[in-house]
């Protein structure tokens, strides 16, 4: 069986092309008329890698990458498992007529579950490689050892044979257990992966393979795909929530050079143009007429949130009688936080490209982390069967999370559809900061009581907020995407996220402990600007800004220290060692907060601390701020961050992610926050939703603590949950004031002081 | 209009080319580069940025009516992967960036800044970074790549 017979639709002559790869991304495979695209066997081991004629290993993955070094950790595990050199191993991702359905990528779980299958096929490779030579070269496979792709005789290196010419271009045809799916899909096989003790790839810090050509600029992104007879389209947006279309006039549009055509169906106005400058002109030039606005979204979103009659309500943690404990307590603490409305607002604003053929057969270039999701979304939206429809990833701008490049492929879709031609879309700033991706606001109301000797007996927490899934983070349905639900599809597909103790804030073994969610109706249900979607760990800076200020509340209530005060609370080992690490590396000044603030002089000076617990990742995080007592301005010097995440496949893109997500957190929580009016949002480019420039950044330090005995758990988004509460409580420390709502923007600060003055 | 550019070194007329049209999408379109990228089209951001007469320059906002006759380089055209420049070089080792679509920005801004002041101080470097936007947040690795290549200059 030759490897081209491996998935039936690569048939000679049809013009496809075998395998859309990250090192040779200038190659444009699509499907043309009657092509079929299904989805490769996870059982199958050939559905996962192939080792080709000149020796490079090919590797097929649903997971891609997003800007954090998923394609150079995962590069790392196959080299390990097959003994074959970084440079031999070619990855291809994220297509879904190539690779094995993965889920995509999501919830910082592309090392943590992704190479799990990679490593066990990798495994199961080089065991089938192994059973060819020792056949071949008549040496039993425990006698045999390979280095650089070449297996040979441990007592005679003269008896050698390379992988190419065992297996080169042909199947390896072995089957794997499959099970689970998604994030958690796994399969296994007759290789056993090595013992991690012996391992000399992984854990290495490798350069990036990525990084290089970004810099050099030979690097390709989604915006640089370029389809043959290909039209450039630009989507018109509503003129609010609810706005519907009354009538569309593109005599003026006509005019411009290039201009073909305007595609209105619904709501959903699209120009088309054959060079890209005409359609930005003809989406200016196109008059739509809209019908009033909807007066939908609240004045006072925190007050709407209160007010508002959950739709779902679930509990969390239930330990011992927290009730019970609070009303009889020396002494009862009570606040209540506030997180806003926080947009993805991604670099590049979102590019995709859509092939639609009359018959249906479809080809998407997508930079949405999950291209198998997309593949179902988009054929139910064309109303094709999804074997017809081939999603391939081809990397956009950082998303963190489900920020709309989804959106944008869906937009092509549509516009591709009705032109009868392939269509580029790149959605404009507008596009993206104010119809892209929102996190949810979230309310968190806590109650605490201490004992005489300062000892915490009970925690309560109730939490009220839009559930983080009015879109959910898989594209699997029409009604998830924006121009589906332009063009009158509702999206029936939507989720409840409850923020929780122990889930969202850390969970400090206090004796008791009662946990309780609400979620409120979305404000608008359908092409809302303000609908929410996952944005870097969803719920965590929210719960934990509350949770990991409270905490600090309670410290400063007992007089202690509050590393110390919370360690009396942590049982981990690893979860008090990155406490204490990063303490040591802040040289943290142990004493109870606040600092006495000086008595004169601008500006004001304080240290603060969070830990927080995500999917297994251990993270604490010093913060040392300034905050100017005339301006209100916040200024975080520094940021220390101790970071475990158990086995670390390449401590230089797990440092680098760190770096950078501490940044990010450092924005979210001093800057961010959407702005809307009744109807919507006001928040519309980098100056209506500003984050931290280069002035803003702290000086940042990264302490890794590596568990090589440890599986590895995520490292995308841990990171990103304690920053927050850390600055707040440096805040805390340098003045005196509590301040409970983010972003802790200069009036707020400002205004707080006054009060206090 | 007709017009005439030259990028990184190449010549090329432009026979009918609009005069409002931003030089952001003559580059990327009727020149087929992948460098610079489009990012706001509003000249906030920085990911279009390319250089004219060696002075980062916001592409989307430069009108052809403006751009035409100029000399043009891109984050492609001041090195190449055999011979990256130094500016660059510094980039790779300190892996500066996360997604790295800001990345025109930020290493072309990086060249004139260090060509302009080989020791910068910070405020030099404000000037010279603070209306750049990187969503990931790696402007720490771009502060250790631009002290790197700034002490590379000095010990060469």
């Amino acid at each position: 069986m030759t490897h081209s017979s491996r998935r039936s639709f690569l048939k000679a002559g049809s013009g496809l092309l075998i395998g859309f790869s990250m090192s040779d991304s200038s190659i444009v495979p699509r499907l043309f008329a009657a092509d079929t695209a299904a989805n490769p066997a996870p059982g199958k081991l050939d559905s996962w890698l192939r080792v080709e004629k000149d020796g490079t290993v090919k590797v097929f993955t649903g997971k891609v990458e997003i800007g954090m070094g998923v394609w150079t950790g995962l590069t790392q595990v196959v080299a390990e498992e097959l003994d074959v050199p970084i440079s031999r191993v070619e990855m291809i991702m994220g297509d879904t007529a190539e690779t094995p359905d993965q889920g995509g990528v999501g919830g910082s779980t592309s090392i943590s579950n992704g190479a799990r299958p990679i490593r066990n096929a990798a495994a199961s490779g080089r065991y089938v490689l192994l059973q060819m030579a020792s056949a071949k070269l008549g040496v039993a496979a425990d006698q045999l050892q390979v280095k650089d792709g070449v297996v040979s005789a441990k007592n005679d290196a003269s008896k050698n044979i390379s992988y190419a010419a065992l297996a080169g271009g042909a199947d390896l045809n072995d089957t794997l257990k499959v099970s689970g799916g998604g994030f958690a899909l796994n399969v296994e096989g007759r290789g056993k992966p090595k013992d991690p003790s012996t391992y000399t790839v992984v854990g290495q810090e490798i350069p990036r393979l990525d990084l290089a050509p970004k810099f050099l600029g030979t690097a390709k992104f989604i915006t640089d795909v370029r389809v043959d007879g290909m039209l450039h389209g630009r989507v018109i947006r509503p003129a609010s929530a609810g706005a519907m279309v009354v009538s569309v006039d593109d005599s003026a549009a006509k005019k411009i050079s290039g201009y073909k055509q305007t595609v209105a169906k619904s709501n959903f106005v699209g120009v088309l143009a054959d060079n890209e400058w005409g359609a930005v002109r003809a989406a200016k030039e196109v008059k739509v007429t809209w019908s009033n606005p909807a007066t939908v979204f609240p004045e006072d979103v925190y007050q709407h949130i209160r007010n508002t009659k959950p739709k779902t309500t679930r509990d969390g943690v239930k330990k011992g009688d927290a009730a019970g404990a609070l009303a009889s307590a020396a002494k009862k603490i009570e606040a209540s936080y506030e997180w806003p409305f926080q947009a993805h607002a991604t670099m590049g604003p979102g590019c995709g490209v859509a092939d639609v053929k009359p018959d249906g057969v479809t080809t998407i270039w997508s930079g949405a982390q999950k291209p198998h999701a997309l593949q179902e979304g988009i054929a139910q939206m064309l109303q094709v069967p999804k074997e017809r429809v081939r999603v391939i990833w081809v990397e956009d701008a950082g998303s963190y999370g489900r920020a709309g490049y989804e959106d944008t492929a869906a937009d092509a879709a549509l516009l591709s559809q009705a032109a009868g031609k392939p269509v580029r879309v790149q959605w404009s700033r507008a596009d993206m900061t104010q119809w892209g991706g929102k996190g949810p606001p979230v309310v968190v109301d806590l109650a605490a009581g201490l004992d005489a000797q300062g000892a915490v007996t009970a925690l309560q927490l109730t939490s009220r907020a839009l559930s983080g899934t009015e879109v959910q983070p898989q594209p699997s349905t029409a009604g998830n995407l924006l121009a589906a639900q332009l063009i009158g599809v509702t999206n029936t597909n939507v989720g409840d996220e409850f923020v929780q103790w122990g889930g969202d804030t850390a969970n400090y073994n206090f004796p008791n402990i009662r946990s309780t969610g609400h979620i409120i109706p979305a404000l608008y249900t359908s092409q809302s600007p303000l609908r929410t979607m996952h944005l870097r760990d969803p719920n965590g800076p929210a719960g934990t800004f509350a949770g990991e200020s409270f905490m600090d509340e309670l410290a400063a209530a007992a007089n202690a220290d509050p590393i110390e005060f919370r360690l009396r609370y942590l049982d981990d080992p690893r979860a008090k060692k990155a406490l204490t690490t990063a303490a040591e590396h802040a040289k943290w000044d142990a004493r109870p907060s606040p600092k006495r603030p000086a008595a004169n002089g601008d500006i004001l000076t304080g240290r603060g601390v969070a830990y927080a617990l995500r999917g297994g990742t251990h993270v604490a995080t010093v913060a040392e701020v300034e905050v100017d007592r005339k301006t209100g301005a916040v200024r975080v010097k520094k940021l220390v961050c101790a970071h475990d995440c158990g086995l670390i496949v390449n401590p230089g893109a797990v440092r680098g992610t760190v770096m950078a997500n501490l940044v990010q957190s450092t924005s979210r929580v001093l800057m961010e926050e959407v702005t809307f009016d009744r109807s919507n949002v006001t928040s519309i480019d980098w100056k209506t939703y500003p984050i931290a420039r280069w002035s803003d950044i702290p000086e940042v330090e990264v302490i890794l603590l590596n568990h090589p005995e440890a599986p590895s758990s995520g490292a995308g988004e841990p990171s990103s949950r304690p920053t927050a509460a850390a600055i707040n409580n440096a805040v805390f420390d340098a003045t005196g004031v509590r301040f409970r709502q983010a972003p802790l923007t200069p009036a707020k600060i400002k205004a707080g002081l006054q009060k206090l003055a | 209009m007709r017009a005439a550019l030259k990028v990184n070194g190449k010549a090329h007329v432009l026979n009918d080319v609009d005069p409002e049209c931003p030089l952001l999408y003559v580059l990327r379109d009727n020149l087929a580069m992948h460098n610079p990228r489009f990012g706001c089209g509003l000249g906030q951001c920085g990911a279009c940025t390319v250089l004219v007469n060696n002075v980062p320059t916001r592409s989307c906002m430069l009108p052809m009516a403006r751009a035409n006759g100029r000399e043009v380089v891109t984050l492609d055209g001041i090195g190449t992967p055999e011979h990256p420049h130094p500016v660059q070089t510094a980039f790779i080792e300190e892996q500066a960036a996360q997604c790295g679509y800001c990345m025109n920005g930020w290493v072309l801004s990086a060249k004139a800044l260090l060509d302009k002041h080989p020791r910068p101080t910070d405020e030099q470097m404000r000037t010279a970074f603070e209306g750049l936007v990187c969503r990931c947040g790696s402007h720490a690795g771009v502060l250790n790549a631009v002290r790197r290549a700034a002490g590379a200059r000095r010990t060469a």
